[in-house]
């Protein structure tokens, strides 16, 4: 944790009545970076970014924006700017207006406030659009003046609440890639929200994700999607096969786990004998044979196929009744008259300490009996 | 935050303000309606008594007047819950030459000021030799209460689906039954919305009562002829009841819509 | 939604709008022509009307003794009006936005007096006011004055009257336009560094002003006809048009000159109505 963080939480809690939303949330943004909180709708991500913006207070815990304590702080005395969801432009106001209104407020001069909303309606292509009214405008050309209303103030911290949610897949898409290209530009610290995890894998510095209240995971893109520290980050970033199970031998890094189905293997660091163990492969790691695999002796029968433009995508169901899916870069369909053997490279599967309860009896039935 | 605490409590006292100025006319009636003065004009406080009511029973003028009132409401109601409704229906519906001339001609009783209505409708019963009484006084209340039940199911009107009339009708229902099976219920908010609001205004109207009525007392008028001598409690007694009766309604409707509401899977 | 909204069949058309139509041609529309015609007509000695045209009625508006009622009127209207908008405005807002998981109940409490008879209410507040009215009992009592403070039969009375009886008639358009307002716009208006104020003047009343309007004609004109409230509270001493207007078709038996009356009221109504539209007003706002 540096001491440079731009925004610091500190066991933030946040409770309505009874509703604890927000659970001892601790996170670190650095200055420059965009970081995004990523979780399913729900989960508390929306109420800790309006925490940070000024709109709701936490219960207890701490935020700190430029090293300053934020507590009874109101939004219009934070050094903050937010994108909001549904843009909340000034219907009555013209572009100009929209964008001029934090400069107005800070009482800037007039010529001054002229030369920045122009030059900052250049920067998100919208020149020429200064006069217009929003009920004019399309969706994109909203979010737009939106994003140009929070930036044209150069707050140290821009909070972006789902800006792309109303937006149709190619222009999300497109916006995506400026947001970026505007972050890198300005070097202004973005807080993103988002329950899109291919969002969040494409535009981010680092991703945290939420679940439940909580802060399950911080890293990047890359870590979270490979290294996955728990069965919510596993299973909600991209596809997952996940098997529960218990240690059954441990030689080196080398683990071989005992699942419902089965025996398999994983490469990991310190598990012991007769732990309780998730065994995460992404179906673009999972291999079949025709014949056992030495450590492996999971098989079921094949179940679906389909081709996906240039990818097959199969399923193997396994006695349990638990469903396999298998990626494959085309090639040939996975027989379907016999049993087919599944495996991996060991190195490939993420080997997680459950730390819910769940999954504790899940597995005790599974293996126990 | 502190300060949105303080905020709220200030806000609280000052609509606790606005609601004590909203009431205090009418809690000084309920309490002189049990107050145990003879003489009038009825103002000092003489004692607790439940006198007045029971001898409202016996005031007929006074009764006579709210039985009145009852009636005229009731089929002033009725007739332009139903005009209207049809009328809105038809003009939601269909497009026809004159639909911009009614529409004028419907905002005009409710901008107008009462008492131009009022003389308007005089003048006419007057030139036309419709008796004075209880007729004019329906024809002049179903005026100003058409417009209001027309804008009310209008208002319900605004995003209904047509389709499902042509569904109705493919099933094999006409117009009519399409319209009593189908439209109606769908619309019931709105009219009742709109009968209610009809009937409130009936019952509390003054103005064009005052020009209408001929010597048909309503329960308003004879308050008006009260104030002029001093109004005794008994016509306070009555207010109270009334008021009690309307309260009791709004409670029972809300609450018993709630209760309906949760028994729904 | 079906296309063939807008089919055109003489018969459903009839049976539906023709009672409306029919009702409104002769319950509004002949009325208001006949005081019209009215108005240019004389009175013979049995104060009959007569059908010979004059336009005396008309000049007879301009009496002096008139023209200070008129001005009388406006003024009482206008404080009417003023103190309903001042009032009532903290109060819609504060309905509807602050305290709004309470708001059902709140708007029905500001409902349920009005269901109580107006006259009845506005002599609750004449008993409550008079020289030997609550009020003044009970300040005598506290030994605050020695003698009764004469608050009524003035034409501050009769303003906190109006005020009164047509509060409702300024909270509702108000609640209404509020209601409207979109929330994240005054976050986001804070989030740009607008402190209250700011966010008042530059997001909140704009977007109002329509609700303000309405209201403002809701109450305003009602105002200048309500004779009861001027002669309860006012007790004679704050005429307005309306009490002029009501004693032609009562004592004093001028039917015509009463119709010239009602003719200007009509005139300042279209006006002020027409002013609203022009300030984009939409008259589909008013009495609902």
């Amino acid at each position: 944790m540096s001491e440079r963080a731009l925004v610091r939480l500190r066991k933030v809690n946040k409770f309505y009545g009874s509703n604890h939303v927000v659970k001892n949330f601790t996170l670190d943004v650095q200055e420059g970076e965009f970081l995004t909180i990523l979780g399913s709708s729900g989960c508390g991500k929306t109420t800790t970014l309006r925490m940070v913006a000024g709109f709701e207070q936490p219960t207890d815990g701490q935020i700190l924006v430029g090293g300053v304590d934020m507590a009874e702080k109101e939004p219009y005395e934070r050094d903050v700017n937010t994108v909001f969801q549904s843009y909340a432009l000034f219907p009555h106001m013209s572009v100009f207006d929209n964008v001029a209104y934090g400069l107005k407020m800070k009482r800037t001069p007039k010529g001054e406030i002229q030369k920045r909303v122009m030059e900052m309606l250049e920067l998100v292509q919208l020149g020429g659009f200064e006069h217009r009214m929003p009920a004019q405008l399309s969706g994109g050309q909203k979010q737009r003046v939106a994003i140009a209303r929070a930036l044209i103030n150069r707050p140290k911290v821009l909070l972006l609440d789902e800006p792309l949610g109303a937006l149709d897949l190619k222009l999300r898409k497109q916006m995506q890639l400026e947001l970026k290209r505007l972050q890198r530009k300005l070097n202004i610290t973005f807080l993103y929200v988002t329950h899109d995890q291919e969002e969040a894998l494409t535009m981010s510095d680092r991703i945290a994700v939420m679940h439940d209240g909580m802060l399950e995971q911080v890293g990047v893109p890359k870590e979270i999607y490979e290294a996955p520290e728990s069965k919510f980050v596993a299973t909600f970033i991209g596809e997952t096969n996940l098997f529960e199970g218990m240690v059954s031998s441990v030689e080196g890094d080398a683990v071989s786990v005992a699942v419902e189905s089965g025996a398999v293997c994983g490469r990991a660091e310190g598990f012991r004998e007769g732990e309780i163990v998730a065994v995460s492969v992404r179906p673009e790691r999972v291999q079949y044979s025709l014949s056992p695999v030495e450590g492996f002796t999971i098989q079921g029968l094949v179940k679906e196929q389909i081709y996906v433009g240039s990818v097959l995508k199969s399923i193997v169901v396994l006695p349990n009744g638990y469903e396999v899916r298998l990626e494959r870069l085309a090639g040939d369909a996975l027989p379907a008259d016999g049993p087919v053997y599944l495996y991996w490279q060991p190195q490939d599967a993420r080997l997680i300490h459950p730390r819910d309860q769940e999954v504790y009896h899940a597995v005790e039935t599974a293996v126990m009996g | 935050m502190k300060s949105e605490k303080r905020r709220r409590r200030a806000g609280a006292v000052y609509c606790g303000f606005i609601y004590l100025l909203l009431f205090l006319p009418i809690a000084v009636v309920v309490v002189n309606s049990f107050n145990a003065t003879e003489s009038k004009p009825y103002l000092s406080w003489k004692g607790f008594t439940f006198d007045w009511y029971g001898r409202l029973l016996q005031n007929a003028g006074l009764l006579d007047a709210f039985r009145n009132t009852l009636v005229l409401a009731a089929v002033s109601t009725i007739l332009s819950t139903v005009i209207g409704t049809v009328a809105a229906v038809g003009m939601f519906k269909y497009r026809f030459r004159g639909k911009s001339v009614i529409d004028a001609l419907l905002y005009i009783p409710v901008v107008i000021p009462e008492i131009v209505l009022g003389i308007a409708l005089l003048t006419l019963f007057a030139t036309v030799n419709i008796p004075r009484g209880m007729l004019s006084l329906v024809l002049a209340h179903v005026t100003f209460c058409i417009p209001f039940v027309i804008f009310n199911v209008r208002a319900r009107l605004d995003g209904y689906d047509r389709s499902i009339e042509e569904a109705s009708m493919d099933l094999g229902a006409g117009r009519l039954r399409t319209f009593f099976h189908i439209t109606l219920p769908v619309l019931a908010p709105g009219i009742g919305g709109g009968a209610l609001l009809a009937f409130t205004l009936s019952i509390d109207d003054v103005i064009v009562s005052y020009f209408t009525n001929g010597q048909t007392k309503t329960f308003p008028l004879k308050v008006m002829e009260s104030i002029k001598s001093g109004v005794s409690p008994d016509v306070n007694a009555l207010s109270t009841l009334i008021l009690l009766v309307t309260v009791l309604l709004v409670v029972l409707t809300q609450s018993g819509l709630i209760r309906r509401l949760r028994h729904k899977p | 939604m079906s296309k063939r909204r807008f089919r055109s069949s003489t018969a459903p058309v009839l049976t539906m709008v023709g009672p409306v139509s029919l009702w409104l041609v002769f319950f509004v529309a002949v009325p208001l022509l006949y005081v019209f015609v009215m108005s240019f007509c004389s009175i013979d000695e049995n104060y009959n009307v007569v059908f010979r045209f004059t336009l005396a009625n008309y000049r007879g508006l301009l009496d002096v003794d008139y023209l200070q009622i008129y001005v009388q009127s406006i003024l009482i209207a206008f404080f009417a009006t003023a103190l309903c908008l001042l009032l009532g405005y903290p109060f819609a807002f504060l309905i509807s936005r602050t305290f709004k998981s309470r708001k059902t109940i709140l708007y029905m409490m500001v409902i349920i007096p009005f269901w109580t008879n107006s006259l009845i209410r506005i002599y609750g507040w004449r008993t409550f006011l008079g020289a030997s009215g609550w009020l003044n009992q009970a300040l005598m009592a506290l030994r605050l004055t020695d003698s009764p403070v004469e608050l009524l039969f003035n034409r501050g009375a009769t303003i906190l009257g109006m005020a009164y009886v047509l509060f409702p008639f300024m909270v509702l358009p108000l609640y209404t336009a509020i209601e409207k307002l979109d929330q994240s716009q005054l976050e986001a208006s804070a989030d740009l560094g607008g402190r209250r104020g700011a966010t008042f003047f530059n997001v909140i009343l704009p977007q109002t002003v329509s609700g303000v309007f309405s209201g403002c004609i809701m109450v305003f004109i009602p105002s200048l006809g309500y004779f009861y409230v001027a002669d309860i509270l006012g007790g004679g001493n704050s005429d307005v048009i309306g009490n002029l207007i009501e004693r032609q078709f009562q004592s004093g038996n001028n039917w015509p000159l009463g119709a010239a009356l009602s003719i200007i009221l009509i005139a300042v109504t279209l006006l002020l109505v027409k002013l609203y539209q022009k300030c984009g007003g939409d008259i589909q706002s008013l009495g609902v």
